[in-house]
């Protein structure tokens, strides 16, 4: 079973997937293109994992400061973040090097609280695809990676399909890829992960109990390249799907001490 | 004075504000590293790696939802920790969506005020998010109600004081930060959009106070009212 969360006609409504395009709970058939796509399923807590491929562990080794890590390296995002299929990212004004990131998420469906590995699988409700963008000028060495880099409004997407776990018995034989304007430029495999999902699991509930909701995106291979406004980039995870986003340039937005129009209330 | 509505569930405390449209989101950016005294404690160190740099925009930690409870809250010290550290922070109740708004409009998004306790392990090292130090659960007890900011003169000049096992340990102010509460709300919503409902702590005053497991804490910040909890040793895994 996939289902996806759409608005159509001025409602929000739960969709299955058709020859078509989409089917909405009352029957409605449409095309992609004629809903806004949003999140599949309704996010809780977004826990993040950085250098997780050990490919691209290699490929940031110039700039790490610090060496192999022994526990996995988490971090934490806001819904602000969270995009649908078919959206558009801001690239902001001034930033030179942001990229995409091609991640496996990994959507909880039970309370999991000190959980073994051996038992994690059974936490776990589905899957989606997540393309986490980094900006990298942003970067600082504080609590690195810091919420300016990577929790920029709408530059986490998740989508298009929230797709059942009985779909994907197995979460570590999947391709990976991303296509920039149709390009192929990075590959990967979730097979190669440092951490797998059951020892992600299993580390994370150690400490801090997850819900129904909450979501971990399990990181990305090698293959970051930078990309710019206009790039149509397309996610993908065999047996999970294919995700499109397109970046746009940053709206102006005019600051009040420079238009006499807008109010502070 | 709003009340806060606890509801309890298995492990998990949802807190809510009982009138619109200050309804608590669930969403917690607390500040660290907001008072320059910490900055400088750290010395030569700032410059050197893996810092390599002060920093330029603020130190953000997201506190999630497992992380919220109480008023009262007993609070989990993990058995490899001697004790925890807590900073008593004024949390910032936002009111209106903030986006890129400039300081002296900042306040205007604010819908009031409460009191928030940025729990961690101490640990040393601030490279590294550190979830397993930071986003423990319990580790945000916010409370014990939201005053509105039209009840609060000025934001950044209200005493601070926490107590453990009654004697007071800590008496500060939210004044001296590095960012104050509208230049933190501006800088903040410069690149994320800050939403009604969501918390933004605006971080403790260093050093922040530290208590073990079987002490009680509370903290009281002027006007705001008294938030307490208790510090409880962790049980031994099933």
């Amino acid at each position: 079973m996939r289902t996806a969360r759409v608005a159509f006609a001025g409602a929000v409504h739960s969709a299955v997937p058709h020859a078509q395009g989409l089917r909405l709970a009352d029957g409605r058939v449409l095309g992609e293109a004629e809903v806004v796509w949003l999140p599949p399923f309704a996010v809780g807590t977004v826990i993040a994992l950085g250098l997780n491929y050990a490919d691209h562990v290699k490929e940031l080794a110039r700039e790490l400061t610090l060496g192999a890590r022994d526990e996995p390296l988490a971090f934490l995002k806001t819904p602000g973040a969270l995009l649908g299929h078919r959206g558009t990212t801001c690239k902001p004004a001034g930033a030179g090097h942001m990229h995409y990131e091609c991640e496996l998420a990994v959507v909880i469906g039970r309370t999991a609280r000190r959980v073994r590995a051996a038992d994690a699988m059974a936490h776990v409700a589905g899957y989606t695809v997540c393309n986490d963008y980094a900006v990298r000028d942003d970067l600082e060495n504080w609590y690195r990676p810091n919420l300016r880099a990577k929790n920029r409004d709408g530059a986490t997407v998740l989508g298009p399909w929230f797709v059942d776990a009985d779909e994907v018995p197995d979460p570590h034989v999947l391709a990976l890829s991303t296509r920039v304007n149709g390009r192929l430029v990075q590959q990967g495999h979730t097979g190669d992960m440092i951490h797998r999902i059951p020892e992600l699991i299993e580390y994370l509930s150690s400490f801090m109990t997850l819900t129904h909701g909450d979501v971990i995106l399990t990181g990305t291979p090698e293959g970051v390249a930078r990309v710019e406004v206009g790039d149509e980039v397309v996610t993908e995870i065999e047996r999970v799907g294919r995700l499109v986003n397109t970046l746009v340039a940053e709206a102006s937005h005019p600051q009040a001490a420079t238009n006499p129009d807008r109010e502070c209330a | 004075m709003t009340r806060i509505l606890v509801i309890s569930r298995p492990r998990l405390t949802v807190l809510r504000f009982d009138f619109a449209p200050f309804q608590l989101g669930g969403t917690v950016v607390s500040t660290l590293l907001n008072d320059p005294r910490q900055l400088q404690a750290l010395g030569s160190a700032v410059q050197q790696a893996p810092y390599k740099a002060a920093p330029v925009h603020p130190v953000l930690a997201v506190k999630p939802r497992n992380t919220l409870v109480g008023d009262g809250a007993l609070v989990t010290v993990p058995a490899d920790a001697e004790g925890l550290e807590l900073a008593a922070s004024l949390g910032i109740v936002i009111g209106r969506t903030a986006c890129r708004v400039p300081a002296d409009c900042a306040l205007a998004m604010v819908a009031g005020y409460t009191i928030a306790i940025d729990i961690a392990v101490p640990v040393q090292g601030h490279y590294r998010p550190a979830l397993r130090w930071r986003a423990r659960d319990g580790f945000c007890p916010v409370g014990p109600r939201v005053t509105p900011s039209s009840a609060v003169a000025d934001p950044d000049a209200l005493t601070v004081r926490t107590w453990v096992d009654g004697a007071l340990v800590q008496a500060a102010s939210t004044g001296g930060r590095t960012r104050g509460v509208a230049r933190l709300v501006a800088d903040v919503s410069d690149f994320m959009t800050l939403h009604p409902g969501d918390l933004l702590l605006l971080g403790g005053a260093y050093p922040a106070p530290r208590a073990a497991a079987g002490q009680s804490v509370a903290t009281e910040i002027e006007g705001l009212g008294r938030l307490s909890l208790r510090l409880v040793a962790e049980e031994a895994p099933a």
